[in-house]
């Protein structure tokens, strides 16, 4: 014991340099952008193949107004189809789970629209929804809404038996174990669902974009491919996936604080 | 230290308790029941679990089942607690004294403390409360509360009513769940090894408080620990042969939580010997 003593304090040290979370971003981030650089230098990259970072940034900066412009719509066509994924995804989760006859019903439904690639519904999607928000707003629904509903209903189906026990016991109706026992019991199940929504509900939005719209980072990014104006598609790039991290580990953040209890 | 010091304090009332405590009278308030000629078969299985049980359990009094781990002593609990449901075929008769409705009369605590992970300690001995027909919007009233808390203090975690389970030790988790148990306030409590799960010492300990806190109540026991059924029972039933048959034997007299003695050891030996025979 006392021998291990000394080492002590220096584990410490580390553990907590290690675990920095502003750190760790800042050292991943220099280890991307050097090696980004490294390449472009080593190979001669022609920017029209791979802009420099500097060369990304500058385009940030010069452009930042059209490309506020342009977030801002994919920002909301991200929230709103999650917002409508989630909701419509809850709501089948405890339709199945409350009238077993719909479950037998729905399911193929839901495997459907899953077997089928997003990417080939979406010119129909165009078709019917006209080329604004709103068929981005069910593209990324429709993407998330699988996960959600699983999940979802998973986790209300496999509350363990002896809590249902108890609350038998103890006299609960159905309605009252719903709300007091398979409800919380199932938001952590459901906490993982949300998590993997934050992340793909993007890709519904920007493959959206691609298939046809006006307006969106997918929409600028197709229009600066199509003028060979790489540094601008990495700029548009770089929101993008800045916009993913944020959502997620604000995502995260939230449900670890609406869920203490999650193993 | 502050939890050491608060369980050092709960053996010290357990003791004040115990010296007062007179030698029980057969006869208690409260409810018995009375099992004649029970036929259990669960519908997935050819054979039946249990046949042609008798068994009289007297109204505030300790009744421990000792059997070994698949005699079916779970299920004639769980079928008490109205929990085995359209899983099984039954006949049989089971009457309780006074007469009633024996559904709304029953407290169950199981091996797990199935504390819910999502509700503080104060909170989870309130689960009850959540529950049944006769619901007033203003549920929690404070007179509920004012009981939850003195019964968390009464198992010795007062000063945890906050936390949730996941910060609590396995002990004082079982302690929480006997405070809910306590809460129901029902006059029929069936235990299904609550204690098994726990160290040696926090076993004592537990059996201690239970005993004393569950001092009027007609406790049915379920354990596989020879030892725990001699020191609380004031009745003992062993469950043996399959189908399960249930036989009585005689318990020392001496009040209960009994300390080891002679006796007891003796009454082990016997209880090990009947045991043995159901592993032949």
């Amino acid at each position: 014991m006392s021998s291990l003593k000394p080492l002590m304090p220096l584990k410490m040290k580390t553990k907590q340099n290690l675990f920095n979370p502003m750190l760790r971003i800042m050292v991943s981030t220099a280890i991307i952008i050097g090696s980004w650089q490294a390449l472009v230098i080593g190979l001669e990259m022609p920017s029209f193949i791979l802009p420099s970072p500097f060369e990304v940034l500058q385009k940030l900066i010069d452009r930042h107004q059209v490309l506020l412009k342009h977030s801002w719509v994919t920002a909301q066509e991200i929230l709103l189809g999650l917002i409508l994924g989630l909701t419509v995804g809850l709501i089948f989760a405890f339709q199945m789970l409350l009238f077993k006859p719909v479950q037998r019903w729905l399911l193929p439904v839901l495997i459907a629209s899953q077997a089928l690639p997003v990417f080939a519904i979406a010119p129909v999607l165009m078709l019917w929804l006209g080329y604004g928000i709103a068929s981005k707003i069910v593209m990324a629904a429709l993407i998330i809404f699988f996960p959600i509903t699983t999940c979802c209903y998973d986790g209300l189906r496999n509350t363990p038996r002896g809590y249902l026990d108890l609350a038998n016991t103890m006299g609960a109706t159905k309605w009252q174990l719903l709300r007091h026992v398979q409800l919380p019991a199932a938001m952590p199940a459901l906490a993982s669902g949300i998590r993997v929504a934050v992340v793909i509900a993007p890709i519904g939005a920007v493959a959206g974009e691609w298939v046809g719209s006006s307006e969106g980072l997918g929409y600028l990014m197709l229009q600066a491919n199509a003028r060979m104006m790489i540094d601008e598609m990495f700029a548009a790039l770089f929101i993008l996936s800045l916009l993913s991290i944020t959502l997620y580990f604000a995502a995260d953040a939230l449900l670890k604080k609406l869920i203490p209890w999650e193993i | 230290m502050l939890a050491k010091a608060q369980d050092r304090s709960i053996i010290f009332s357990i003791v004040i308790l115990m010296s007062n405590n007179k030698v029980q009278t057969l006869q208690k308030s409260g409810i018995s029941i009375d099992i004649k000629g029970f036929h259990l078969r669960y519908h997935a299985s050819l054979k039946a679990t249990i046949a042609g049980l008798d068994m009289h359990i007297p109204a505030g009094l300790w009744t421990c089942i000792l059997g070994r781990s698949g005699c079916g002593k779970s299920s004639l609990l769980r079928h008490l607690a109205s929990l085995l449901g359209e899983a099984t075929d039954w006949s049989g008769t089971i009457t309780t004294k006074p007469q009633g409705d024996s559904q709304h009369q029953i407290a169950y605590m199981a091996q797990q403390d199935l504390l819910m992970p999502w509700l503080s300690a104060l909170d989870n001995v309130m689960l009850s409360t959540q529950f049944g027909p006769t619901l007033s919007p203003t549920k929690k009233t404070q007179f509920q509360f004012d009981k939850a808390h003195s019964l968390l203090q009464k198992v010795g975690l007062g000063h945890q009513a906050n936390s949730l389970p996941g910060q609590l030790s396995g002990g004082m988790r079982q302690r929480v769940a006997l405070a809910r148990t306590l809460m129901q306030d029902k006059p029929i409590v069936l235990m299904d090894e609550p204690f098994s799960a726990l160290d040696a010492v926090t076993r004592y300990r537990l059996q201690n408080l239970a005993c004393q806190l569950l001092q009027d109540k007609t406790v049915v026991l379920i354990t596989h620990d020879p030892q725990e059924a001699i020191r609380l029972a004031n009745q003992l039933y062993i469950m043996q042969g399959r189908p399960a048959l249930a036989k009585l034997l005689a318990t020392p007299t001496s009040a209960t939580p009994r300390n080891f003695d002679a006796e007891c050891a003796e009454l082990q030996q016997t209880i090990m010997d009947r045991l043995e025979q159901d592993y032949e």
